[in-house]
């Protein structure tokens, strides 16, 4: 066989691209967050070596406290319906009717929009002239509207809602593509032993899901703690009444960017975002290779 | 998803009950199936509908009335004219398309390039430059924006398309995601390639390319949609209304008149409307997407 000699900068060209993009919008900026994180750096001059004083400022900055608090409350909040809604909707559309097709698609509808455009959806719907508040009155239910998007609970519950609503199709594709490989000979002995529906579901299909029930709760999870742009939009900028829906990258956002930005304050933010978020991963692996076992 | 095994209607020669009994059983639990399946479209799609109507709506309508006015009672495209007076849609909407088919030129061609070499060539330093990738998944957007908007001051791309473009434009995960493909080819169309004398590019853009198509198009439709959708970059990083895409062009809209729903109505749809045109026309792509990215992700 005659090879051609490849030039030993041959594969770097073909990288190159790729890695200038990675290491240049990627790597090199958390390096650079790591370092700020231990400086007083403002967007307008500043830059001093500071030790850990923003960590101590952090830990006394109440806050900082409300943003992890509320991060860490919107986790709670959205991964249980986001690991069970979807897993059912994946059994309603599995079976091949006439039309699945079309629902199957449907249901992804809102996956694909801007979180702008659901966001903006929903502030309508929730309005407190809105359309759910409408028919609750229509149907005599209330005599006064829910303030879905004043009260400072209700606006987080509502910002859980439209992340849920938003990503109940994606996790439902990831169910189906699961739901495809359960062995059929599993299913086809359990009915031979007598077992219905729901004995099938509970100990043939969910066993078989489990690691996919995982995947989805450590992929809902780390996107919940990241949350941004729900509460943004619908408790707006300053993140509701009195600041109380802020979460932590909304903290970040508010307190790195603008003229007035603290890059060094902001950067530590940022580093206790990326600790916990890597921390949450790790946490959940472990979990599941302690079940596994 | 066509693949997908669908279970076998119950036949087992085991199931309880005449067979008239049973089928009336199957039946009822078939309607029972479709009834749950137009609930949760109600659920899913409602939202939408429901904001088409509202920015059908005319002036003179009252979109408050109690009972709620599920169709407007004469359908006026009106706001559609009306947002463009009041904010420059129609230039938001072309930076968005800029910046998405941008993202989406750069990630096909640059995924597709990194991904080759990583999966068809060997040379000393693939191992770090696979990690180099790898390491970058780990790091949330969110949690480098802000040394991200230094990064982009200091280039003087701040507050410009370019700026918006640029830290998405090769994504590790595509890269991952074609290096995948490429794996997959069988190695001997490569050695036969090899033999005749083709070098590296060419048997990149001649072979590994064409039998790589299906993921191409599964990154491209993606980095479209992300582009399109994203909001927190162009968010921090455009301060200029002229420079605005759609996403910060409609969240800037609620800000200034968030007194006519139409308006911001009339704006949600004309942002949603592209997207769910390409999700119709490649619809098992963004499937196939989903699958692929969360096994990966």
């Amino acid at each position: 066989m005659r090879i051609v000699q490849q030039r030993w900068f041959t594969p770097w060209l073909f990288l190159l691209p790729g890695l200038a993009v990675v290491i240049g919008f990627n790597l090199f900026p958390f390096l650079n967050t790591v370092v700020l994180a231990f400086t007083d750096a403002k967007v307008l001059g500043g830059g001093h070596f500071t030790g850990a004083e923003n960590f101590v400022r952090l830990v006394q900055d109440p806050a900082f406290w409300t943003a992890v608090g509320n991060s860490a409350l919107y986790v709670v909040g959205v991964v249980p319906p986001l690991v069970i809604l979807p897993l059912l909707l994946a059994l309603l559309v599995e079976r091949k009717l006439p039309g699945i097709t079309f629902f199957r698609t449907a249901f992804f509808t809102p996956v694909i929009a801007s979180i702008v455009v659901v966001g903006l959806i929903w502030t309508w719907l929730l309005d407190s002239r809105g359309l759910v508040n409408d028919v609750l009155r229509a149907l005599g239910v209330l005599t006064r509207p829910i303030p879905f998007l004043t009260d400072e609970w209700l606006l987080l519950a509502s910002a859980m809602l439209v992340t849920v609503w938003k990503g109940l199709g994606y996790y439902m594709i990831i169910y189906l593509a699961a739901l495809g490989t359960v062995p059929k000979e599993l299913h086809e002995a359990a009915q031979v032993d007598g077992a219905g529906w729901w004995r099938r579901l509970w100990s043939v299909t969910l066993p078989a899901l489990r690691p996919t029930m995982v995947l989805v709760a450590v992929l809902s999870a780390v996107a919940a703690f990241r949350v941004f742009s729900e509460v943004y939009l619908l408790a707006g900028p300053a993140g509701g009444p009195g600041g109380s829906d802020t979460t932590l990258v909304m903290l970040i956002q508010q307190v790195g960017t603008g003229l007035t930005g603290d890059l060094g304050y902001s950067s530590a933010l940022s580093v206790v975002l990326f600790v916990l978020t890597l921390g949450l991963l790790l946490a959940t692996n472990r979990l599941n290779r302690k079940e596994d076992l | 998803m066509s693949e997908l095994a669908s279970e076998p209607l119950s036949t087992a020669p085991f199931a309880a009950g005449t067979p008239s009994a049973s089928e009336a059983g199957l039946r009822s639990a078939t309607v029972g199936r479709y009834a749950l399946l137009l609930l949760v479209l109600a659920i899913t799609v409602g939202p939408f509908l429901w904001q088409l109507s509202t920015s059908l709506k005319g002036v003179t309508e009252d979109i408050y009335s109690t009972p709620p006015q599920l169709f407007p009672q004469h359908p006026t495209p009106g706001n559609y004219a009306r947002v463009a007076d009041a904010v420059p849609i129609w230039s938001f909407a072309l930076n968005s398309l800029l910046v998405a088919t941008a993202n989406v030129v750069a990630n096909c061609l640059g995924a597709s390039m990194a991904g080759y070499a990583l999966a068809r060539l060997s040379f000393r330093g693939r191992g770090a430059a696979m990690t180099v990738f790898l390491a970058s998944l780990l790091v949330p957007f969110e949690a480098i924006m802000v040394a991200l908007f230094l990064v982009m001051r200091s280039l003087h791309l701040s507050n410009t398309l370019a700026a918006v473009v640029l830290p998405g434009s090769i994504a590790a995960l595509n890269v991952l995601l074609m290096r995948n493909a490429f794996l997959a080819l069988p190695a001997a169309v490569d050695e036969a390639a090899v033999i005749d004398g083709a070098n590296a590019w060419q048997r990149f853009t001649r072979i590994a390319l064409p039998s790589a198509r299906g993921t191409i198009v599964v990154v491209a439709v993606f980095s479209f949609m992300f582009s399109w959708d994203d909001f927190l970059w162009p968010l921090i990083v455009l301060s200029d209304p002229a420079k605005y895409t759609l996403t910060i062009g409609l969240s800037y809209l609620q800000g200034t008149f968030v007194n006519d729903q139409r308006l911001v109505a009339a704006g949600t749809m004309i942002a949603v409307a592209p997207l769910v045109l390409l999700f119709v026309a490649a619809q098992k792509y963004f499937f196939r997407g989903v699958g692929e990215g969360a096994v990966k992700g």
